[in-house]
């Protein structure tokens, strides 16, 4: 570059200039020893992105993040403890509020460990519908997930569709429960209610319709070139790391480790009466978890389908006492819940309440990799990252 | 009912050989460090390790394959003073019972910690305790082992106010820094029930009509 060396004499187009000053721009920003003076960036507790509040304190150089903390606690609402103070049967109608967008799914895995520790198994009817209430609560979480991400992304039409066809999901979950959001329907020793008439044959159109939203969603969202660019290669999460911060769920799939709880675990649940496909995906990358998500809520509308074919007839309560006291014991269930691996470990005393309940919810632990994850990552791939760990701040907070 | 306390051999003829074969290979690797240990047959194990050997079993197991962090807790075990809050606050507190009954795998401590760990091949857990000493409750950290138990400790930590030995960062995840009591302690009450008598009582005393006496379970 002799031109460059002597520039007094020398005569340089347009276009070379620019590429001179531009080189020497570069020069400087990666002059290690040019003194950068850092900066925090406070993101949220109010921003789209975080489902809830969440409060990421960023310390950047420049675009990079030297680290980030999340900061939770602003929707910590001490379960718990209140868990502690209530009777079995009123434990639901709290838990339902951990993961607002799967409500159902909470209550599952509590009742079970209840229905564990006294030793009471529900009906299969019971078993069946609980499965397809579960499952239905999962298309509505990862449903909204899918359209939300598109909208963390600067797409605005994916979030219309996702709500337009969550609402039929959720028009199903309250004809059954009677609520959309908080259903409170699983009683120990089966269901509340059995469900309506008619009930079946719309739930398969609706599963139809669910299966045209991810169609919908892959071509639109999946298919972008801009999505892929800006998932693909981001906040790789390696299969080891995953394991010791205990990741599950599509978090943990998409780091390559083939686990569903659903299919590798017994449970009383009608998961083993169905035949279904549990998607991995080896990069690990935002776009990976993305990806098994969308194929898990495809796979989701199938396992209904299934399961509407062959409810059992039958009661949908067993007998149960009138006054329901938990023997003493201890016991841990965990299911497959849309965030992730969903457990109770319950400590009974023979009371009518819990003595102990240690909630274990998958986002407290999803989110606890972003301290690790997010360092040296680039300020726009916060969002993108954090979209696709895919939390809700009440499964982080309790 | 079912006394599950018990030893589980006369209360289950059930065998559960997969479990009982994990038991043995835990105590064969860990050898004294295992203090206790109990199977449910088809359900879920339990083992209970010294406190000083709290760290290096971790890593045991870790190696043995138990490589699946999934949660960190601990259990206070000493019985609420407050009952199941619903006193009458106008009245003086009814006298309760304050002796401290370990669960299962026993316990010489009122505090105790619980991790589970899962075997990601074979998909199997195990709920592991120890105690935690009753002067100061410190016990190690187990943070260097499984990176993920980092802010479960934290939590622990400000909710039932456990020192960890060699944590990198015990800052409160929830509570304000000056916040002062242990939440989730037993004996700190729950306010809200101290200042107005629950409501919710009535739903678990006997329905009018009904009868008193629970019905067996068929």
């Amino acid at each position: 570059m002799t031109i460059l060396n002597d520039p007094v004499n020398a005569k340089l187009g347009d276009r070379a200039q620019l590429s001179y000053i531009a080189s020497q721009a570069a020069d400087a920003r990666l002059n290690v020893e040019l003194e950068t003076e850092g900066m925090t960036l406070n993101i949220g507790p109010q921003h789209p992105a975080t489902h809830g509040t969440l409060r990421i304190i960023a310390r950047l150089d420049g675009e990079q993040v030297l680290w980030a903390e999340p900061s939770c606690g602003y929707m910590h609402r001490g379960y718990e403890k209140l868990t502690e103070v209530r009777s079995f049967p009123q434990v639901t109608s709290l838990i339902n509020r951990i993961d607002w967008l799967g409500s159902f799914a909470n209550e599952v895995p509590f009742i079970l460990a209840a229905e564990n520790l006294m030793g009471v198994e529900a009906p299969p009817r019971a078993q069946w519908i609980r499965t397809i209430l579960f499952e239905l609560s999962r298309i509505a979480n990862v449903s909204l997930f899918l359209g939300d991400l598109g909208v963390q992304l600067g797409a605005i039409t994916p979030v219309f569709i996702a709500f337009r066809d969550r609402e039929y999901v959720l028009n199903l979950i309250e004809s059954a429960t009677g609520g959309r959001f908080h259903p409170n329907f699983d009683r120990i020793g089966g269901l509340k209610d059995d469900l309506p008439a008619g009930w079946v044959d719309e739930t398969k159109v609706v599963m139809k319709k669910l299966r045209n939203f991810c169609d919908e969603i892959e071509a639109l969202l999946f298919g972008n070139e801009i999505f892929q660019s800006r998932t693909r290669g981001i906040g790789v999460i390696p299969r080891d790391v995953a394991m010791q911060y205990g990741l599950s769920g599509a978090n943990l799939r998409a780091s390559g480790v083939d686990w569903d709880l659903r299919r590798d675990q017994d449970s009383p649940m009608a998961w083993n009466k169905v035949d279904f496909k549990v998607w991995t995906h080896p990069d690990g990358d935002s776009f990976a978890r993305c990806w098994v998500r969308l194929q898990e809520t495809r796979e989701a509308t199938k396992i209904v389908d299934q399961l509407l074919d062959g409810i059992p007839a039958g009661p949908v309560m067993a007998k149960v006492p009138k006054i329901i006291k938990v023997p003493e014991g201890e016991a841990w269930v965990s299911t497959e819940n849309p965030l992730g691996e969903m457990g109770y470990y319950v400590v009974s005393r023979g009371d009518s309440g819990p003595f102990r309940v240690k909630i274990r919810s998958a986002s407290f632990n999803n989110i606890s990799i972003t301290p690790w994850l997010l360092r040296g990552v680039y300020v726009p791939d916060i969002i993108t990252i954090l979209a696709s760990l895919y939390f809700i701040l009440g499964d982080i907070d309790r | 009912m079912v006394n599950l306390l018990s030893s589980p051999a006369e209360t289950a003829p059930v065998v559960d050989t997969t479990r009982d074969q994990i038991v043995a290979d835990i105590r064969a690797t860990l050898g004294a460090s295992v203090v206790d240990s109990l199977v449910k047959p088809g359900d879920d194990v339990w083992i209970r390790v010294t406190t000083e050997s709290w760290n290096s079993s971790m890593q045991k197991l870790q190696a043995m394959g138990f490589d699946y962090f999934c949660f960190l807790s601990a259990i206070d075990w000493l019985p609420s003073p407050f009952g199941r809050g619903e006193d009458d606050p106008t009245e003086p507190a009814p006298e309760r019972d304050s002796t401290i009954r370990p669960g299962y795998t026993g316990g010489e401590t009122r505090m105790q910690m619980l991790v589970r760990l899962v075997n990601s091949r074979t998909h199997v857990g195990v709920n592991v305790k120890a105690d935690v000493p009753n002067d100061g409750y410190t016990i190690d950290s187990i943070s260097n082992v499984f990176a993920g138990a980092n802010w479960h400790e934290r939590e622990a930590h400000e909710m039932f106010g456990i020192g960890f030995v060699g944590h990198p960062d015990l800052r409160n995840m929830y509570l304000p820094a000056d916040f002062e009591g242990f939440p989730m302690r037993k004996d700190f009450p729950l306010l809200a029930r101290m200042v107005k008598p629950w409501p919710g009582i009535v739903d678990v005393e006997p329905l009018p009509g009904g009868d008193a006496e629970p019905e067996e379970v068929s």
